[in-house]
């Protein structure tokens, strides 16, 4: 088993990209506006659908088929943004958390509406490549894509955030709202900006999933429930806790699951974000906040 | 709060204190309990059998009321405790032949304890993490239950159960399972009720207000969170045990994330932090479910061609839309809207 340790390590780095990029996504809306977006399973499977579709159904060339899935997704990020979010400017922390738990499930029931709820997969490899193999080592390519493609993302997003005008309003916004729009920053604007990044990184990374796994409405949204805790572990303030956290959450799982138990692997991330918030309660990069009453 | 028309007094502590204050509310009070213990004679299998399955939800959807509606922690995971209790119903009571009266509370004991290992975190954790930890159970406890010892749970397996049998009396169908869930809603509401007037139930509000503050005025706010994840899991756990036996069988199948936030949904749309709003949302929300099971087929005799897709998305769109629109244009749920009709029947005609 021990000598499979490489292999699992080299897996679990390359899967990790995939959820470094979805936690960033994640991060990236709850620093913009405080809202922590549990629909995300639901909208990178919304973005590989449309891509899917457009495939496998009308037979277009794959950048056609991402484009339009980029385009998609945008739309859906400014629905969300413009019919559920900005009614609840102002609500307490669980309105947000119901609302886009909300939103997941009604997604869902649309998704399975559309598209139905048998898993569907490419019809050819979107991503070229064979496998590269290293000594005993195989780094299957499609993970490689989706690794190198999540820390192109990651290093854009980064770029936009703390370079761009409208990143540097986006972490003003993040600071208080009301303080932004006082220094003429249009925080509707932001907020409209921020949902269709994340709509992006959804759509990117429901594609690379859906190459890798299969698609389909009700394991596809599962991925998000290992995200979740790598956002958490690397702390929610934080971009590259994200990408810390999706490695780290993919190392782990992947080692756990292969040389200990391969159904361990589904709990390993929770168990991992367990002990690491009875340690630091903020997870690892996370800002710890002075509470006044 | 109870506001009463202005002309209505007090006039001894025990009025002041009392629940049930008016004539009508008795009447109100006795005649839904008269009415609740006659209906099963008066009325078919499927419609009490409906009825069961909401007095349970009411008994779940209450203890999450207790955690997230009153105490201000978000638990994302109150279908696993719920799992914690119908196992160990399973567990007692076929392997080891326990009766049904000590089942049930043994039952809310173990959920209970399993809610205080998953409430740890809090003393620290609030917010999103805490939603997080509690995530966790949600994914921990049924990989345990599956995993752990699945020679006792049957792993994956759906389990058999007995029917309960109390003092000789064999509980083997919907309508005599109706005397038993019946009565362990009632009292649940009755425990609530009064739970939230009490010490106890003040400091659970103090902390979801400003737990910092409530900290400073002397709460012993650990302590109190996790006094509310027991209470709270342990209602789930007595939920859960009576689910097992209602259903007579248990499987994780029952206890998914899901239906967590299902329940979530129902506190969400009866009103967070109202008693009366966990009854009207649950109740709302079966409704709900009920009918799209009831619609879905005849939208699937108008247009065929989409008739398997319809069934299947209806529950999931409608629920969620429901929430949303609760979320956006009512989000002090169904027991505010009840309120304010109160409100306007008393004044009317006038305006004040």
């Amino acid at each position: 088993m021990l000598s499979l340790f490489p292999q699992f390590l080299v897996n679990g780095i390359l899967v990790g990209g995939v959820y470094a990029l979805l936690a960033v996504g994640v991060v990236f809306i709850y620093k913009a506006i405080r809202v922590f977006n549990f629909a995300v399973g639901e909208m990178l499977v919304f973005g590989a659908y449309i891509a899917w579709t457009c495939i496998s159904v009308l037979k277009l060339p794959f950048l056609i088929a991402l484009f339009a899935a980029i385009v998609c997704s945008i739309l859906l990020g400014l629905l969300i943004e413009r019919l559920l979010m900005r009614p609840l400017i102002g609500q307490p922390l669980l309105s947000s958390i119901m609302a886009t738990l909300g939103l997941s499930v009604f997604l869902r029931g649309i998704i399975s509406f559309l598209w139905g709820t048998d898993s569907v997969s490419f019809p050819y490899k979107v991503f070229p490549g064979s496998p590269i193999i290293i000594k005993d080592i195989m780094i299957s390519d499609q993970l490689l894509w989706g690794f190198i493609l999540g820390l192109v993302v990651f290093v854009l997003l980064v770029i936009f955030f703390e370079h761009g005008k409208v990143g540097l309003g986006m972490r003003t916004t993040a600071e208080d709202h009301q303080i932004a729009q006082a220094t003429g920053i249009n925080v509707k604007r932001i907020f409209a900006i921020t949902w269709c990044v994340a709509g992006v990184v959804a759509a990117i990374g429901g594609i690379l999933l859906a190459t890798r796994i299969g698609l389909s409405v009700v394991n596809t949204p599962l991925v998000a429930f290992k995200v979740f805790p790598a956002i958490l572990f690397g702390g929610l303030e934080s971009i590259l806790g994200a990408v810390v956290g999706g490695l780290a959450v993919g190392i782990l799982e992947n080692l756990a699951g292969g040389l200990i138990d391969p159904s361990i692997a589904e709990i390993t991330p929770y168990v991992i974000l367990l002990l690491v918030l009875l340690v630091r309660p903020e997870g690892l990069f996370g800002l710890r906040r002075i509470e006044r009453v | 709060m109870y506001y009463r028309p202005c002309g209505v007094f007090d006039e001894t502590y025990s009025e002041d204190v009392a629940v049930v204050r008016t004539p009508v509310g008795w009447s109100f009070f006795v005649g839904a309990l008269l009415f609740l213990s006659i209906l099963p004679s008066v009325s078919s299998g499927s419609f009490i059998a409906n009825l069961n399955s909401i007095g349970i939800v009411v008994i779940a959807v209450l203890g999450l009321q207790l955690i997230t509606g009153f105490t201000g922690q978000i638990n994302l995971g109150q279908a696993a405790f719920m799992a914690v209790g119908g196992y160990t119903s399973l567990i007692l009571s076929v392997n080891l032949n326990v009766p049904f009266l000590l089942v049930l509370p043994a039952s809310g004991l173990s959920a209970g304890i399993a809610g205080i290992i998953f409430g740890l975190p809090s003393l620290r954790l609030k917010g999103f993490y805490l939603a997080m930890s509690t995530l966790a159970a949600q994914f921990i406890i049924p990989w345990l239950i599956v995993n752990a010892a699945p020679d006792i749970t049957g792993g994956t397996k759906t389990m058999v159960l007995p029917a309960p049998k109390i003092w000789g009396v064999n509980f083997n169908s919907q309508e005599r399972m109706f005397y038993i869930i019946m009565p362990a809603m009632v009292l649940t509401i009755f425990f609530i009720t009064n739970l939230i007037r009490t010490r106890i139930g003040r400091a659970f509000i103090s902390i979801r207000d400003n737990d910092l503050a409530s900290e400073v005025m002397g709460v012993n706010v650990f302590k109190y969170k996790l006094i509310a994840f027991f209470m709270s899991s342990f209602y789930a756990g007595v939920a859960g045990s009576l689910w097992a036996y209602w259903m007579r069988c248990v499987s994780v199948e029952h206890f998914t994330l899901m239906n967590s936030i299902w329940y979530l949904g129902m506190i969400v749309v009866g009103g967070l932090g109202s008693v009366l709003g966990s009854i009207l949302g649950t109740v709302f929300i079966r409704f709900l479910d009920f009918s799209v099971l009831a619609i879905g087929p005849m939208i699937g005799e108008i247009f065929p061609s989409i008739a398997a897709l319809a069934t299947a998305s209806l529950g999931p769109t409608v629920f969620g839309l429901t929430m949303m629109l609760f979320l956006i244009f009512e989000p002090r749920g169904l027991a505010h809207l009840w309120d304010k009709l109160r409100f306007l029947y008393r004044i009317w005609p006038f305006s004040y």
